[in-house]
């Protein structure tokens, strides 16, 4: 079980109140955690990657395990730690804007 | 007794006020989606409990929003907007090409026969539709695809589709409008487009023939005379009575032609409504003093309207959304301000009365005339 920390604006849209726990079938990469969270929640498609590109949105940054991976490539494995589910996937709005 | 529901999209979240028919006291309710950017709300003139309203974020991206019971509860549908083809270039500021992108629906436009159609200008500057309640939406990419859209540049706001207008006897025919490109007009739903800006004068443009290029603020019509618009230019107030095909300038006495909004009275298709505001570069009224000009003879001789508006220090804009009228009688007319405060006539302008007075910065306001 995948643990995901999305934004709070993210959590009123997609409406839950805390972590979201997903399952993810095969490796557990970026692409794959986020295909699986606009699977489940479908109202997030565009609001994390560009809906053609499927590019980060510039204002968001995914952290784990104390680690930026914004920069990563979308398919490197996570962190054992997030595939095991004992450490969460943070997706986090960049400190910016009014 | 009608009642009156006024849609408000401002910079944090979108609040909707209701009245009845009287129009004296309201009732406020939001925000709704709190934190966003709301750049408007919009009901549908076939179906009034269906509303559709522009959520987006500079961290977030662009969403539609969708309510089937007033804007009690919402629901998000489709936001890919993605251009027809191979989208091309438009000038970027320093006359340099530079790639179409989508940066969010700065207006959305129900069609007044079908609920489940609506329409969205976005920025960079396009039109789209759907069919199906906003879940999917399709270019129409006659209008960026007609010739003139690689010479379009953006406005200072960027280079945003803001105004749709439809004809109500025949809609087939649109108006829409675009800063800094000008207007355009379909007669055939959209397929094919033609620029209408003969007329216009843009100090910023050489070439007092210049086919495109003029920074349009906002057109009007009176659903009576759809063959009639009212324009607010970057400066200028014009009036066309050829659907657009020449347009004439009626600023006559005003203050100061430049402004954002305009609007026509629901009843009298000669009476029309702008916000003076002093500069391109002074957004905000002259003197201080927030003043609404009403022209009863189609423009050129304006009056005043200040009972119940500030007439010292004042300083807040008002954009080109941010007015609408009712469709009781005496018309109601509204505007929203940059400073938050929302504005109320029920009687054609005479008299003014803040409904809202501490919102965050108003974007939009539409009004619903509901049974």
């Amino acid at each position: 079980m995948i643990r995901v920390v999305l934004p709070a604006h993210l959590r009123t849209l997609a409406r839950v109140g805390g972590d979201v726990e997903l399952e993810v079938e095969g490796n557990v990469t970026q692409r794959s955690v986020l295909d699986a969270l606009e699977a489940r929640f479908p109202m997030l498609r565009g609001t994390i990657r560009d809906q053609v590109t499927q590019q980060r949105r510039p204002f968001l940054r995914f952290f784990a395990c104390s680690e930026d991976l914004s920069h990563e490539p979308p398919d490197t494995p996570l962190p054992d730690a997030v595939a095991s589910g004992s450490e969460p996937f943070f997706i986090i709005g960049a400190i910016a804007g009014g | 007794m009608s009642k009156v529901r006024l849609l408000v999209g401002t910079r944090k979240g979108a609040f909707i006020l209701s009245s009845d028919g009287k129009r004296e006291k309201w009732d406020i309710d939001g925000p709704h989606f709190a934190g966003w950017e709301m750049y408007h709300l919009k009901g549908s003139p076939a179906d009034p409990n269906r509303l559709y309203a522009s959520q987006s974020s500079g961290w977030f991206g662009q969403l539609i929003q969708r309510s089937s019971d007033g804007g009690k509860t919402w629901e998000p549908v489709g936001n890919k907007f993605v251009y027809d083809g191979v989208p091309g270039t438009h000038q970027w500021y320093d006359g340099t090409p530079h790639p179409w992108e989508f940066k969010r629906v700065w207006h959305l436009e129900p069609s007044p026969a079908d609920p489940d159609t609506i329409y969205a200008g976005v920025e960079d500057a396009a039109l789209f539709r759907s069919t199906d309640g906003g879940q999917t939406w399709k270019e129409l990419a006659g209008l960026r695809g007609h010739g003139t859209g690689p010479r379009w540049q953006p406005g200072a706001g960027g280079l945003c589709l803001h105004t749709i207008l439809i004809d109500p006897s025949n809609h087939r025919r649109m108006f829409i409008a675009i800063s800094a490109a000008g207007a355009f007009r379909t007669d055939d739903a959209g397929k094919t487009w033609q620029p209408i800006n003969r007329g216009l004068k843009s100090q910023h443009i050489p070439d007092p023939t210049a086919e495109v290029g003029h920074c349009v603020h906002r057109i009007s019509m009176h659903r009576s005379r759809p063959g009639v618009l009212f324009m607010q230019k970057h400066w200028d107030v014009m009036r066309s009575d050829d659907a657009g095909d020449s347009w004439r300038e009626v600023s006559g006495n005003l203050p100061t032609d430049f402004g954002f909004p305009i609007d026509v009275h629901a009843h009298e298709p000669e009476t029309i409504y702008v916000v003076p505001i002093k500069s391109d570069s002074e957004h905000f009224p002259p003197d201080g003093k927030l003043r609404v000009y009403r022209s009863r003879t189609g423009g050129n001789e304006w009056e005043a309207l200040t009972r119940g508006l500030p007439q010292s220090n004042c300083y807040v804009n008002v954009l080109r959304d941010a007015m609408a009228v009712d469709s009781l009688d005496k018309c109601g007319v509204y505007f929203g301000t940059t400073g938050g405060q929302v504005y109320a006539s029920a009687d054609a302008g005479d008299n003014w009365a803040a409904v809202a007075r501490d919102l965050p910065a108003v974007l939009s306001v539409e009004v619903q005339t509901l049974p």
